[in-house]
């Protein structure tokens, strides 16, 4: 961890990256997408500020997780213009699909469901966001498709072991 | 110095330049309401209780993070500003709980004074909020989450005064707290227990763990022989308890306090702190002589070494072997003391008083019990003895003059000066000279290791060699000489480090209200403590030469090793590597 957190550290210009900064990256390099204990450790020691400070920053914004999530997440939008656009149905066929409820994580740690307020992305609503990328003007079938092509994508790539720590 | 014209409630007055909106409004006679602001940190502006009016300013400005500017035109007094201000101290205690009549803090918690001053009578929308648990996981500190405001100030010193980083601010809206990361308790965090959080914190959300109990229950106990031994900077201190003003010296009432409270002896910990360089001071020479590990630290500061063993346990072998003069006490008290009185040391109950609250860890190291019992039983602040002395209706401020008991009370001018930041130094070097250049030093007084500034280097010439010599206090400076000699720049032999700003005399455990600029008071107290005193280097002690010839035949000797010199446990968790 020690080692993976420094090179990112190094990457971003040293002690004197942004702190938020380097979070993202460590919780991207992070195959359940969060940022441990021991990550936390790592990144005060790289950048010599203490733990807590490291922390602070990690629990203030919404876009970094301190717990073990899916390596994909999926954000759905619970805000009104969604909300009158449809996004219930969009939410059925998501956990209908994954067999899990917003705030879960899927039996094989592939795919984590979140619902947040406002992905900023009003005008195509209803959107949802999985991972960087935001989904607009969705119909329930598009949306199972991007999960299905999701899981498509991971069992190619491993052949459907379950996803590390 | 420059000034700007401005108005506070229609009056035109001419303030300096550069000063705060609350600090020109005490210029002129107007204290605002306070909360997250502190004299000695950085601007914080997150309470909002010090808001006041700016013509031309839609909102209500933060008057401790305003500056004035010339023709400011400032109101502080007008219904929107109380209005304002009474909203938001109604909306912090909606989330209090409401417990000031069992509180610690309660006589002089800055939240309720306020709500006091404010003329809070009903307060509105009371929530019953989840009760958190309280931390009491280290002999020192309790930390009460449920009556933390998070303003914010014990994270300040933590950080920047200290630089041990502990406390900070975690999550967002409702679920803020101040706390170490994860929540975590304070015995499994590399908390030093220096109490500098309790002294920023307003109210009653981290205090010392009271020990009163204790003692007054062995004061309780016919069997027990209870003596007490009251550290340097106390004497300086505990008249402020009692509204005298800071710095005052007070040892003599002290004493009789001390008696009326039924302590069978009253002993100084200024015996101990003599008895300390004696044998501090020999370590230096035989290291000197022996090409042992330098430069060489001192270890009189719970605080300091609890920071050693967590961020440099590279650098222990530097640290003075020396236990601290209470520890020092403690171990004199159930050997020689016990000895001299007859007294079977099972039944002695050894208190100290002291300015710390790291020193009741000290006490509770499972290795201080080097004459088969534990060193010392009960360790109390100054603040937990100024509420003892209340307790008991003492009124301090009439009391008669008493005088120390002997021979553990018996001590010297140099002793006295271990109070403040570079009197260890000072008075090791008073010593050591004479030790090592056999002639009487003429000017006692080194005074280029006084003084508040962070760290302080000096030289001093001993017998023909010039000996260079370092002083730290607060422990973001003494991290700083860490530092150098982790990188071999430092070519110090001898160097002090006290974890509290000022030395002892700012300590954690010391009376509420402890500013720098208070510091600097009672700085002089002890230093005038010094003056007067009729020896001033330990050397000179009698009682301690005594001790030497009849009991630990001299320093550095089998039986002060045994007793006097203490080991150290490398507890790093890899903060820093
Ligand atoms: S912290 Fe202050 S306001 Fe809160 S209960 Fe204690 S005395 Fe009362
Ligand atoms: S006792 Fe000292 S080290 Fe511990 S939290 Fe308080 S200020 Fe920080
Ligand atoms: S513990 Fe005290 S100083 Fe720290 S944030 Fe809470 S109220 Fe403020
Ligand atoms: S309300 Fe759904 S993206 Fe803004
Ligand atoms: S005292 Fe000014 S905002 Fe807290």
């Amino acid at each position: 961890m020690q080692a993976v957190v420094q090179e990112i550290v190094g990457q971003m210009g040293n002690e004197k990256a942004p702190l938020l900064q380097v979070l993202l990256a460590v919780q991207d390099a992070s195959p359940r997408n969060y940022v441990s204990e021991e990550a936390v450790r790592a990144i005060a020691r790289s950048m010599r500020v203490s733990r807590c400070r490291v922390y602070s920053t990690a629990s203030f914004y919404t876009e970094i997780s301190l717990k073990p999530r899916g390596r994909h997440l999926i954000r759905i939008c619970g805000n009104a213009p969604c909300e009158n656009a449809g996004r219930a149905a969009i939410m059925d066929a998501i956990q209908k699909e994954l067999g899990i409820k917003a705030g879960e994580i899927t039996a094989d740690g592939l795919i984590s469901l979140e619902k947040v307020s406002c992905l900023g992305a009003c005008y195509k609503s209803p959107a949802i966001k999985v991972d960087h990328q935001i989904y607009g003007n969705l119909t329930p079938e598009e949306a199972v498709a991007i999960i299905r092509s999701l899981r498509e994508e991971f069992s190619n790539e491993h052949n459907g072991s379950p996803v590390g720590i | 110095m420059s000034t700007v014209e401005i108005t506070i409630n229609k009056k035109t007055v001419r303030v300096p330049e550069n000063i705060t909106i609350m600090a020109a409004a005490k210029l002129n006679g107007i204290s605002l309401p306070s909360l997250c602001h502190h004299p000695d940190q950085k601007v914080k502006a997150n309470c909002r209780v010090c808001a006041v009016e700016v013509e031309g300013s839609k909102n209500l400005v933060a008057s401790c993070s305003t500056m004035v500017s010339e023709g400011m035109k400032i109101t502080t007094n007008s219904p929107r500003v109380r209005e304002t201000v009474r909203t938001i101290v109604e909306l912090i205690l909606a989330d209090h709980p409401q417990e000031c009549l069992t509180c610690i803090r309660s006589g002089e918690c800055e939240l309720r004074q306020l709500a006091f001053k404010l003329g809070m009578k009903e307060v509105q929308g009371v929530k019953t909020v989840k009760r958190l648990p309280l931390d009491l996981s280290t002999p020192s500190l309790v930390r009460d989450p449920n009556k933390c405001i998070k303003c914010g100030r014990c994270a300040e010193v933590c950080h920047h005064v200290q630089e041990v980083g502990i406390l900070y601010s975690h999550n967002r809206g409702l679920d803020i707290g101040v706390t170490p990361e994860y929540g975590k308790e304070l015995k499994d965090v590399a908390c030093v227990l220096c109490g500098q959080c309790v002294l920023a914190c307003p109210v009653g959300a981290i205090y010392e763990k009271d020990d009163t109990d204790k003692v007054w229950e062995a004061l309780g106990n016919p069997d027990k022989h209870v003596v007490v031994q009251v550290a340097p900077s106390v004497r300086v201190s505990i008249a402020e308890e009692f509204d005298q003003p800071s710095g005052s010296i007070a040892t003599s009432k002290l004493v009789s306090a001390l008696r009326l409270l039924g302590f069978d002896r009253v002993f100084d910990t200024d015996f101990a702190a003599d008895l300390t360089i004696m044998e501090e001071g020999h370590e230096l020479l035989q290291r000197l002589q022996t090409g042992g590990v330098l430069p060489l630290i001192t270890s009189c500061s719970p605080g300091w070494i609890k920071y050693i063993e967590h961020f440099y346990p590279e650098l222990l072998p530097h640290v003075s072997s020396c236990k601290s003069p209470q520890q020092m006490f403690g171990a004199m008290a159930k050997s020689y003391y016990a000895q001299i009185s007859g007294i079977d040391p099972k039944d002695i109950f050894v208190v100290s008083v002291m300015p710390c609250t790291a020193k009741k860890y000290e006490a509770a190291r499972p290795e201080m019990k080097d004459s088969g019992y534990r060193d010392v039983d009960a360790v109390l602040t100054t603040r937990e003895l100024g509420r003892m002395f209340k307790h008991e209706g003492i009124d301090f401020n009439s009391l008669e003059d008493g005088e120390f008991d002997s021979p553990l009370g018996i001590s010297t001018g140099a002793a006295a000066i271990f109070g403040v930041t570079g009197g260890v130094m000072e008075a090791a070097l008073r010593t050591v000279y004479e030790v090592v250049t056999g002639q009487t030093l003429e000017k006692l007084e080194f005074t280029g290791v006084r003084g508040m500034a962070g760290v302080k280097a000096s030289s001093v010439n001993l017998g023909g060699t010039e000996v260079k010599v370092a002083v730290a206090h607060g422990l973001a400076h003494a991290k700083q000489i860490m530092e150098a000699i982790a990188a071999g720049e430092a070519d110090y032999t001898f160097i002090e480090v006290m974890c509290c700003p000022g030395g002892c005399i700012g300590g954690g455990g010391q009376p509420y209200g402890t500013t720098n600029a208070v510091r600097e008071k009672r700085i002089q107290g002890l230093y005038e403590v010094d003056q007067k005193a009729e020896l001033r280097k330990s050397h000179e002690n009698p009682a301690i030469q005594k001790l030497y010839e009849d009991y630990l035949q001299a320093p550095l000797s089998p039986v002060s090793h045994k007793l006097l010199h203490t080991t150290y446990t490398n507890r790093c968790q890899h903060e820093l590597q």
